[in-house]
């Protein structure tokens, strides 16, 4: 069982390792990652909302509705904890 | 082999995080304890998370928090600021991994309050009998 | 002073004096680190989900140090319940005064009809508002977490 786990394993680092043949090397500041959205977002988010955390900027304003709804996970998880667990006292 | 080897080095941020989630996947499919799978799971989560930020980097590049006034009247460059976007993601991902451990470590207590053990054949054992 | 001379009368062997003075001592600045990295999240790293666990984790070493009893002296669950309601309702009625008073969701440019300060100061007013929200609710559901897993649910006794 642990060997099947173990080439299950070796496998899937292997195909990984096939797919970084085609990323971009470490720190290259043209990578496809760098280069289309990210460069508007660093060029507009301080005269936008005047905020100069750029991570804040984008975490609380163009991505709202992502940590609105990541609150509510969050929240959501903390609920469920309370109804799994809690026990009144008796 | 020269080639091999300049591969591995110029993007070994890639290997570190293939290794790394080899030992979560490992975790969570060769092990019979379940606490033992969920921290699998959460080196897994690790390593993307590792993966995601690594892909935000910049070689000499700035950490994204400007000079407000000197944004706001000479513009930004660009490419001297690290990748905001990854910190982003991967900032709501720790929060949503942290939740999913706490469900998970939740329903762990309930299922050794009703069967007495953690361990998974143990666990099938019991319920089929 | 006093409270610390008659825990030493009733525990004479002393097994945790030094871990719970020290906590003692170091939790009101946990809470005000915790306070400033929520409040200073627009120029500095930082932010509602580090600074509600910083909070979060003052109280969780509290709940280490003493017991469970202890700390939910200090922050009562129904407290506890409440502030992680508030949390997600802060950030959800932000968003919905920016609705109702004509812009979009979560488009924090439209509070400027209710205080005219510019479109991109209430940009960052909002964001800071929201990032409060966030931190009260991160805060709180990561004590309670703690206690419920601790706790095993019953609140009686916990690590």
């Amino acid at each position: 069982m642990k060997v099947f786990a173990l080439l299950a394993t070796l496998a899937t680092g292997i195909v990984l390792l096939y797919g970084t043949r085609d990323f971009a090397p470490w720190g290259d500041p043209d990578s496809p990652a760098n280069s289309h959205l990210s460069r508007v977002y660093i060029e507009r988010a301080v005269e936008e909302t005047h905020v100069p955390n750029l991570v804040t900027a984008i975490l609380g304003d163009y991505r709202g509705y992502d940590t609105m709804f990541e609150t509510v996970v969050i929240y959501c998880a903390g609920m469920a904890v309370v109804c799994v667990l809690r026990r009144s006292r008796s | 082999m020269d080639q091999l080897l300049t591969e591995i080095v110029g993007k070994y941020n890639y290997w570190l995080y293939v290794v790394l989630m080899m030992i979560g996947f490992y975790a969570m499919i060769g092990k019979r304890n379940l606490v033992k799978k969920l921290l699998g799971m959460n080196i897994f989560q690790t390593a993307i998370i590792l993966f995601y930020v690594s892909t935000g980097v910049k070689r000499g590049g700035q950490i994204p928090i400007l000079d407000k006034h000197a944004a706001l009247s000479h513009g930004v460059d660009a490419s001297q600021i690290i990748n905001p976007l990854p910190h982003v993601l991967m900032l709501t991902a720790i929060v949503v991994s942290v939740s999913v451990t706490g469900v998970a470590l939740a329903i762990l207590v309930r299922i050794y309050r009703e069967y007495g053990t953690l361990e998974e054949d143990e666990i099938l054992e019991k319920i089929r009998s | 002073m006093k409270q610390l001379q008659e825990q030493v009368a009733r525990n004479p062997e002393g097994d945790n004096l030094i871990i719970r003075t020290a906590v003692r001592l170091l939790v009101p600045f946990i809470q005000l680190y915790g306070l400033y990295v929520i409040v200073h999240g627009h120029y500095s790293p930082g932010g509602g989900f580090q600074g509600g666990v910083v909070l979060g984790a003052s109280f969780i070493l509290l709940a280490l140090a003493y017991d469970l009893k202890t700390s939910l002296r200090f922050m009562s669950e129904r407290v506890n319940n409440l502030l992680s309601n508030l949390g997600a309702l802060i950030f959800i009625g932000i968003a919905l005064l920016c609705a109702l008073l004509g812009g979009l969701f979560l488009d924090y440019a439209a509070l400027e009809r209710l205080i005219p300060l510019g479109a991109e100061e209430w940009h960052s007013l909002g964001i800071f508002l929201v990032e409060l929200g966030v931190g009260l609710a991160v805060m709180s559901i990561m004590v309670s977490l703690f206690w419920d897993l601790a706790s095993g649910g019953d609140m009686e006794e916990g690590l």
